[in-house]
C-alpha cells in the first residue's frame, strides 16, 4: 500500500472526476477550504446518511488487492431486505454486478455504529451512506486510473470492476485500490449517478437471502451450530413482580445431559448438552422452584382509566391558531383506545453467548448490535471493549421483542460456563409473556368543521407510555433486572422530538387553523413496553383518521376529498388520488353488510406517503369482518428496489389487518395470561383478503424515505371506516372483535 | 436403543430418548435447519414436515412413533443449486419476509399437492390455515403455492413424455 496524502487526493480528485459536475469550495468541508488556502468554509454542510457519523470511505466500502469488494453497513437483516438494497446502491454506483459485492452486517468488531435497525430509517441513512461512500469510490478509482494511463477521468468509464480506456487499456479495482487510501473522509455533495443512468437500483432485484431460507440454509441465530455448543433454557417468573423464594436443583442436575443450573437473584436457567434435555430440565426446574407473586398488575378491563389515572406531565406537540372550539362549532368529539399488543415473532427469540477469557462474543438477532454491548457489558460489569456483539438473522422482529433479552440471557448463562458456546432459545409461552408489548393507549378528538366546510379546531389528547425503552442502559434487559445485584429499569422521561413516541403521528398532516396536540405523558409502565412497528404511530393515526372520516360525513362530503381539500403537499395529494383511483373509488352502492373504508398518513409527517382503500365484508350474525380487498400507494422516494417496498407494504397491511381485528395482551391481577396463539388470536388465512395491492409512486432524485412502518397506521383507520360504511356504527376500541362488533351493531 | 430413521431418503441411526420431539432429532441430531421451533405446542407450523407424505407437526411427534417411516423436510425438496418446484416457486414468487414460517408453509403445500396436483386455491387456503405467518406474506404465499402446483405439474407431464419417449 503506497501512502498518500489522502485528503489532497480525495479533494483533488472530485475535481477532477467530477466533470461537467460542479463541486464548489463553499460546499467543501473545511479540510479541503484549508487545504486550497486561507480562506474558511461559511458553513460545514451535513454529511448525507449515516457518513454524517462515520465519514470515512473505508468503513462502508473495502476493495482488496485482487479486486474483492466489501460493502459494511451497521444495519440488520431483519426480513425487511436490507442486505439486497443495499448491495443494489453500492453495486450501482460501483457500476459492478450486486453479486461481485460480499456484504458485512452489524457487527461490533467490523462495521460503523449505526445504532439501531428501526424507524425504517435504514434506507434514508445505511444506504443513503453506501451509496455515497460508493460514488466516491469510484471516483478515486478513476482518478487513480487516469493519473496511471495519463487520461482525462471523463474518457474513462467503470465497468464490471475495471476502469476502462476508449483505446482498449483498463486496470482492474484491485490493482487501482492497491495504491489508493481510502481512510478518507467523505465529501456531501459528490456527484451521485442519475437515475437515467440506472442498471441496478429501481429494478427488482430478487433478494439475497431467500434462496438459503426455503432450502434449509443456515439462515437464522437459531441454525448456528458452535463447535463444542450447549443448550440452555431459562426459568421465567410465573409473573413480572415474582420473587424466587426457593429452587430445589440438586434433582435437575442430575438430569440426563443437564451439565448445571445458573441461579442468580430471580434468574434461574439451565445448561444441557442436547436441547430437548435442556427444555425438559427447564420443565422440572420451573416444578421445583417457589415464587411469591404480589398482585401488581392493574385491571385490565378498566385501562382507559388507568392509564389517565397515572398521567405524570403533559407535553404539548404542537399548537397553532386558538385551540379553543368556538361555542356554536359544528363539532365531534370522540375518545379511542388501543391495547397492549405484541411483537409475537414466530420463532421465539435465542441467542448464542460464548466466553473466551477475559472475552464475551454474543451473536443475536438484536436490532442494535452496538447499543446491546453496551447494556451487556454494563450488566456484566465488564470492559464494553471486551464484549462483542454480531448480528445474526432471527425470526421478524417487527421492533423491540425480546431479542435483546436473550442476548442477555445468553451472556449471563456463557459466563457461567466459559468456553463453551450456549445457545439460549426462549420457549413460546416466554416470548409472549416476556417481550416488552406495544403500550396502550387512550386517545381523545375533538375537532370542528368551519362554515366552508374545512376542518376549523383540532384538539387532540393522547395518553401514552414511552414507545423506547431499548437497551443502552443495562436496565433495560430484562435478565438484569433479575439478577440479584441487578439494575432497576431507567425512569422514562417525557421527549417531544421531531419523529415522535407515544405522540407519533399525533399531528395532523392536514392543514387546520387552530389546533393543539398534547401528549399525557404515563410515567409508570404497569406493564413492560417497547417500540413496536410504528410506535404511536398506529393508534394516533387510527383515531386521527376515524375522526376525519367522520368529520367528511358531517360535510357532506366524499372521505377522499374531503382529505384532499386539506392536502397542500402534492406527493400527498398523489398518493391519495392513486390509491383512490386504483380502487375505483368511490364505486357503485354495495349490498347490506359490506363497506369501503380510505385513510391516509405520511409516517412520522415527514417519511413516507401511504393511502390505501379497502373493502370487507361485516357478517352481523357472528360478527366477524374479513376484508376482501385493500389496494394501496405508497411513495417512499426513489425507490431501489419495486418488489421489496410492495413486500414490505403488503406485509404491512396484513399485519396491521391482524392486529386490529384480533389482537390484544390479556393479564389478571398477577400474571400475563396471553401467552400462546391460542389465547393470543392473530390472522389466519382464512381470513386473509382476496387481494392486495400495493402501488409504487417513483420519486427519481428524491431522499430515500423508508419503508416499512407506513402501512401499519392507516389500515386500521381504513377498516374502521369501512366498518362505519357498512354498519353505521363507528368502533373506537381497538380490535374489532367479533364481541365488540356484535355489540355495536346491535345483534 | 437406537432408533432407525428414514430423512430425506437417508437413513440414520438416532440415539436421542424415545420421547424426544422430532424436531429436535432434525434440528439437534441431524442438523437440519428446515424444521423450525415456533411454539412446541402445535399451534404455529413453523415445524411442518411430511411423514409417508401426510403434513405433521414435527414439534409434538414423539421420534420413537416415526421408525420405519418416511420422513421428508424442506431440505428433501431440492437444493440451493437445484431448488425443487416448491423451492422454485417460493424464489421466483420472492415469498419471504423474514422467512421463518415459510419451510413449515412449504411442507403444508408440498403434502397437499402430491396428494392432489389439482388442489383449488381454496383448499390451498384451506391447508394452510394451521400455519401462521406473522410478517404478512399471506398473498405470496398463496401466489407461490399456485405457481408450484404450475411446476409440478409441468414436471409431471414432462415424466410423462419422457416415460412414454
Amino acid at each position: 500500500m503506497t501512502e498518500h496524502a489522502p485528503s489532497a487526493l480525495t479533494r483533488r480528485a472530485f475535481l477532477a472526476a467530477g466533470s461537467g459536475l460542479v463541486v464548489s469550495f463553499a460546499m467543501l468541508p473545511p479540510a479541503f477550504a484549508q487545504e486550497g488556502g486561507s480562506a474558511p468554509a461559511p458553513w460545514e454542510p451535513k454529511l448525507p446518511g449515516s457518513l454524517s457519523n462515520d465519514p470515512f470511505l473505508d468503513s462502508w466500502i473495502r476493495i482488496d488487492p485482487q479486486g474483492g469488494i466489501t460493502v459494511h453497513t451497521g444495519k440488520a437483516e431483519l426480513g425487511q431486505g436490507i442486505k439486497t438494497a443495499v448491495l443494489q446502491v453500492a453495486a450501482e454506483e460501483l457500476e459492478v454486478d450486486p453479486h461481485d459485492l460480499a456484504l458485512v452486517t452489524a457487527d461490533t468488531s467490523r462495521t460503523p455504529n449505526e445504532g439501531y435497525t428501526a424507524g425504517s430509517m435504514s434506507m434514508p441513512n445505511s444506504a443513503t451512506a453506501i451509496r455515497n461512500a460508493a460514488a466516491q469510490v469510484r471516483i478515486l478509482l478513476i482518478t487513480e486510473a487516469s493519473r496511471r494511463l495519463g487520461i482525462q477521468p471523463g474518457a474513462l468509464r467503470a465497468e464490471s470492476r475495471r476502469v476502462i480506456a476508449p483505446d482498449g487499456r483498463s486496470l482492474g479495482y484491485g490493482e487501482l485500490a492497491a495504491s489508493l487510501d481510502l481512510h478518507v473522509e467523505a465529501v456531501p455533495d459528490a456527484p451521485l449517478k442519475r437515475p437515467e443512468s440506472f442498471r441496478v437500483m429501481g429494478r427488482p432485484v430478487p433478494r439475497v437471502d431467500i434462496p438459503p431460507k426455503v432450502t434449509g440454509g443456515v439462515a437464522y441465530v437459531h441454525d448456528l451450530r458452535l463447535d463444542g455448543m450447549v443448550h440452555a433454557r431459562v426459568v421465567r417468573p410465573p409473573s413480572p413482580a415474582a420473587r424466587l423464594l426457593t429452587a430445589e436443583t440438586a434433582a435437575v442436575e442430575a438430569m440426563p445431559g443437564v451439565l448445571g443450573t445458573v441461579r442468580d437473584g430471580n434468574f434461574l436457567a439451565v445448561v444441557a448438552e442436547r436441547e430437548f434435555q435442556a427444555v425438559k430440565a427447564m420443565r422440572a426446574l420451573a416444578d421445583a422452584a417457589r415464587w411469591e407473586e404480589p398482585a401488581t398488575l392493574p385491571d385490565m378491563t378498566d385501562m382507559p382509566a388507568v392509564l389517565r389515572s397515572l398521567e405524570h406531565e403533559v407535553g404539548t406537540v404542537a399548537e397553532s391558531g386558538s385551540p379553543q372550539l368556538p361555542a356554536d362549532a359544528r363539532r365531534i368529539k370522540a375518545t379511542f383506545t388501543r391495547p397492549y399488543q405484541i411483537h409475537g415473532s414466530i420463532g421465539p427469540s435465542c441467542a448464542i453467548g460464548l466466553t473466551d477469557g477475559d472475552d464475551l462474543t454474543v451473536w443475536s438477532h438484536t436490532q442494535g448490535v452496538y447499543p446491546d454491548r453496551q447494556a451487556i457489558a454494563e450488566m456484566l460489569r465488564m470492559p464494553v471493549e471486551r464484549v462483542r456483539v454480531i448480528h445474526a438473522e432471527g425470526s421478524g422482529c417487527y421492533g423491540h421483542n425480546g431479542a435483546d433479552d436473550a442476548a442477555a440471557d445468553a451472556a449471563l448463562i456463557a459466563r457461567a460456563f466459559p468456553g463453551r458456546p450456549v445457545r439460549l432459545q426462549w420457549m413460546r409461552e416466554q416470548e409472549h409473556a416476556w417481550e416488552p408489548y406495544g403500550p396502550a393507549m387512550v386517545m381523545e378528538v375533538e375537532a370542528a368543521l368551519g362554515p366552508d366546510g374545512r376542518l376549523s379546531h383540532w384538539n387532540y389528547d393522547v395518553w401514552s407510555n414511552t414507545h423506547t425503552t431499548r437497551p443502552g442502559p443495562a436496565g433495560a434487559l430484562l435478565p438484569a433486572r433479575h439478577i440479584a445485584d441487578g439494575f432497576p429499569p431507567e425512569l422514562p422521561q417525557l421527549s417531544i422530538t421531531r419523529s415522535g413516541s407515544g405522540d407519533r403521528n399525533a399531528v395532523p398532516l392536514y392543514t387546520i387553523p387552530n389546533k393543539r396536540i398534547l401528549w399525557h405523558f404515563v410515567r409508570e409502565m404497569p406493564l413492560r413496553v417497547s417500540a413496536l412497528r410504528s410506535l404511536g404511530a398506529y393508534a394516533n393515526i387510527f383515531a386521527l383518521e376515524s375522526t376525519m372520516d367522520e368529520m367528511a360525513i358531517a360535510a357532506g362530503a366524499d372521505p377522499v376529498e374531503f382529505r384532499l381539500r386539506h392536502l397542500d403537499d402534492p406527493r400527498a395529494r398523489t398518493v391519495v388520488e392513486t390509491a383512490a383511483a386504483r380502487f375505483g373509488w368511490p364505486g357503485e352502492a354495495l349490498p347490506q353488510g359490506r363497506g369501503r373504508g380510505f385513510a391516509f398518513a405520511r409516517y412520522k409527517n415527514y417519511a413516507a406517503y401511504f393511502a390505501v382503500a379497502l373493502e370487507l365484508e361485516l357478517d352481523r350474525e357472528s360478527g366477524n369482518i374479513r376484508v376482501q380487498r385493500a389496494v394501496s400507494a405508497i411513495d417512499s422516494g426513489e425507490i431501489v428496489n419495486p418488489d421489496g417496498i410492495r413486500n414490505q407494504t403488503e406485509g404491512g397491511i396484513i399485519q396491521s389487518m391482524s392486529w386490529t381485528l384480533y389482537e390484544q395482551a390479556v393479564f389478571d391481577s398477577r400474571r400475563v395470561t396471553s401467552i400462546d396463539w391460542a389465547s393470543y388470536p392473530v390472522l389466519r388465512f382464512a381470513s386473509v383478503p382476496s387481494t392486495v395491492e400495493v402501488h409504487v409512486i417513483d420519486r427519481p432524485g428524491e431522499p430515500f424515505l423508508g419503508t416499512g412502518e407506513a402501512a401499519q397506521g392507516p389500515t386500521a383507520a381504513a377498516i374502521g371506516n369501512a366498518i362505519r360504511d357498512a354498519a353505521g356504527v363507528r368502533l373506537h376500541d381497538l380490535p374489532f372483535t367479533r364481541d365488540r362488533v356484535r355489540a355495536a351493531v346491535g345483534v | 436403543m437406537a432408533i432407525r430413521l428414514t430423512v430425506n431418503g437417508v437413513d440414520h441411526e438416532i440415539d436421542s430418548e424415545p420421547e424426544t420431539p422430532l424436531l429436535y432429532v432434525l434440528r439437534d441430531e441431524l442438523r437440519l435447519n428446515g424444521a423450525k421451533y415456533g411454539c412446541g405446542l402445535g399451534q404455529c407450523g413453523s415445524c411442518t414436515v411430511m411423514v409417508d407424505g401426510q403434513a405433521v407437526l414435527s414439534c409434538l411427534m414423539p421420534v420413537t412413533l416415526l421408525e420405519g417411516r418416511e420422513i421428508t423436510t424442506v431440505e428433501g425438496l431440492g437444493t440451493i443449486d437445484a431448488p425443487g418446484p416448491m423451492q422454485r416457486a417460493f424464489i421466483e414468487e420472492q415469498a419471504a419476509q423474514c422467512g421463518y414460517c415459510i419451510p413449515g408453509m412449504m411442507m403444508r403445500a408440498q403434502a397437499l399437492l402430491q396428494a392432489d396436483p389439482e388442489a383449488s386455491d381454496a383448499q390451498v387456503r384451506e391447508a394452510l390455515k394451521w400455519n401462521l405467518c406473522r410478517c404478512g406474506t399471506h398473498m405470496r404465499i398463496l401466489r407461490a403455492v399456485g405457481r408450484a402446483r404450475e411446476l409440478m405439474r409441468q414436471a409431471n407431464a414432462a415424466a410423462v413424455v419422457g416415460r412414454a419417449g
